[in-house]
Formats: structure tokens, sequence, C-alpha cells
């Protein structure tokens, strides 16, 4: 597969769309295996998700994922990403947003521009406990509700507080 | 019955009667919650056929049921389910507690799993194994039936309250 987006004349011409819109905010550009990963200031998340769907025809949005960085992160630094899954049919062309949070920010949520986003986010939230400004009902969705704590942070303990009583 | 506490030779024959039929007319709730199910049903079908014992109708309520094979992992969020399904079983009831997960855990110490369902409920027996196989757990349901067989219902009915004592 070639590493090269001038090969993908379609998703080239979604970064420069995009580039042209937002450039300041897109914070870097990636291409490898014919995906393209771009990072995004977060306070432009939502109006670029409004941007892709209806103007650039990204209409599906297969999945949102959360990452604890703190492994990796300088102190003070980005401790949590959410990256957004982007697809646009025929094709399909596959592009993938990011987001980086430092502790105890929230994120707008993406639920009104896509609706698959309801559950993702709720995962997200619940094992991670990164919250989304405007999701409709943003409460535990696997664990139980009276759960404490994100166990998909790094800093929680596997056993839990409770040692599985 | 009413003064049946001094006459034991009675009491001894009713309870012969009573766990003969009780431990010869199981029936298992239908549950499985994790892999250990699948050994279970295989349990239940031709080839390893627990009809064999009289326990072949796994009921879909628990009210029809006396016994429960809490087949799988007991994750914190089924705990309350477990624990009322159950509640919802007539008296007499009995438990086997089926592989490593339901007994303690298994191979998961985490924040979701429940370390033990006999933290929940009372176990009778315990089958270990990931998964048993269906002849482990046909051993376990043997050794079910000793124990009742070895029960003596008569005196929970005289005296309900020494129930745990079985």
């Amino acid at each position: 597969m070639p590493e090269d987006l001038a090969s993908f004349p379609d998703l080239k011409d979604v970064q420069e769309a995009l580039a042209a819109r937002f450039g300041p905010a897109l914070a870097g550009s990636a291409f490898r295996l014919g995906e393209l990963s771009l990072k995004l200031a977060k306070e432009e998340l939502r109006p670029a998700l409004e941007f892709l769907k209806f103007e650039l025809g990204f209409e599906t949005l297969d999945d949102i994922i959360g990452l604890d960085n703190s492994a990796s992160a300088p102190a003070g630094g980005a401790r949590f990403s959410v990256l957004y899954q982007l697809r646009r049919a025929p094709g399909p062309l596959r592009l993938r947003l990011s987001v980086d949070l430092v502790e105890n920010e929230t994120l707008a949520s993406a639920v009104p521009v896509y609706r698959s986003a309801d559950w993702a986010e709720r995962e997200i939230f619940d094992l991670l406990g990164i919250r989304f400004d405007g999701h409709p009902d943003l409460r535990r969705i696997y664990l139980p509700e009276d759960f404490t704590g994100f166990p998909l942070r790094k800093d929680f303990p596997l056993a839990g507080d409770t040692d599985g009583v | 019955m009413s003064n049946g506490e001094n006459h034991p030779f009675v009491l001894a024959r009713l309870d012969a009667a009573i766990t003969w039929a009780q431990k010869n007319s199981l029936w298992p709730l239908g549950s499985g919650l994790a892999c250990c199910a699948i050994e279970m049903i295989a349990t239940a079908a031709a080839r390893f056929d627990i009809s064999r014992f009289g326990m072949e109708l796994f009921r879909a309520s628990p009210r029809q049921a006396d016994l429960f094979i809490v087949a799988g992992t007991v994750t914190h969020k089924m705990a309350p389910i477990v624990r009322r399904l159950y509640e919802q079983m007539a008296d007499p009831k009995w438990v086997v507690a089926m592989g490593n997960c339901a007994i303690g855990g298994g191979p998961f110490p985490t924040y979701a799993v429940l370390q033990g369902v006999d933290r929940i409920i009372p176990v009778d027996v315990h089958v270990a194994g990931c998964p048993p196989t269906p002849q482990g757990l046909l051993h376990g349901l043997l050794t079910l039936q000793e124990k009742i067989a070895r029960s003596h219902p008569t005196k929970e009915i005289l005296k309900p309250h020494a129930r745990g004592s079985r």
C-alpha cells in the first residue's frame, strides 16, 4: 500500500479543505496505512465534526476512543486523548480526529452531530471519567451505577477499591 | 407429626422418603453466565444426558426451579440479579457453583468481578475447573444428591430456624 497521501486524492482533498477552514487549530497530521489522522484543538472539535459531516459527507461516526496517556505525557500535559473515527461512503474514506485534554477538562459532546456518539461517550465517561458537555444522558453504561472511580485510568488499582466484595 | 420429636424412627423414615424424591427430581434453573454454560448445556444434551439422574428439565423461571447452577463469571453488575433469582426460587433449593469464576473469581481478580458467588448466596457444592468438564459437573451433581440424601427435611419443617445447619 502506498504510504503517500498524494496517491489518495479524495483524502488529500479532505485534508486541504480542513486545513483551509481550521488552519491554526490543526496541530498535526499523519498518514499511515491509508488512514489520515488529524490532531485538533479541543475548542474546534464540534465545528470540525459539523463541517466534516455536513459539507464533506463523513456521515458515519464509527467509534470514539479514549486514551489515558499518563505513562507518556509530561506532568501537567495532555493526560487524555479522545479519538473520533469517521467514515465516508462510498469509498470508504476513513479519517481520524484526535483531541488532547488535560486532567479535569471537559469536551463538547458529539451527540448533536452524530447520534452514534451517545453510547461511545457514555463508555468513555464510565471507564475514563472524561465528561462530555451537552450529552443528553451521561451516566455509566457498563459498570454498576454505584461504582466509584474510573477503572481504565492508569492509576486505578486492578482489584478496585473494595477487594471484590 | 405434632409429636414427631418423640419418635425419631418415624422421622427418619419420612426424611428418607422426602430426600429420595428431592434428589431424584432436581429442577435446574436454565441460567448461564459465561463459557461454563456451554459445558452445562453439553451436560444436558444427548452425549452426557443429565436426565439419567432425574434433572433434565431446565426451567426458564426461577419459580419452577430448585437447583441453581451458577455457571460462569459473576460480575458486580450481575450480582444483584443472581441474588434475586436465588430468592425467587421456592424452598427447598440448592446451589452449585460451577467453575473457578463462580467459586472465587477465577482468572479475574478485578474490580468488575465478584470474587466468589458464595459472597451473595449459600453454595452447596463447588465444581472446580475452567471450565469443568461435563463429567466434572455430573460428579458435582451426584455429590449434591448424596448431600440431599444425608439431609433432614423434617427437622426443617418442625424447626424452620435450624435450616442453616443442613
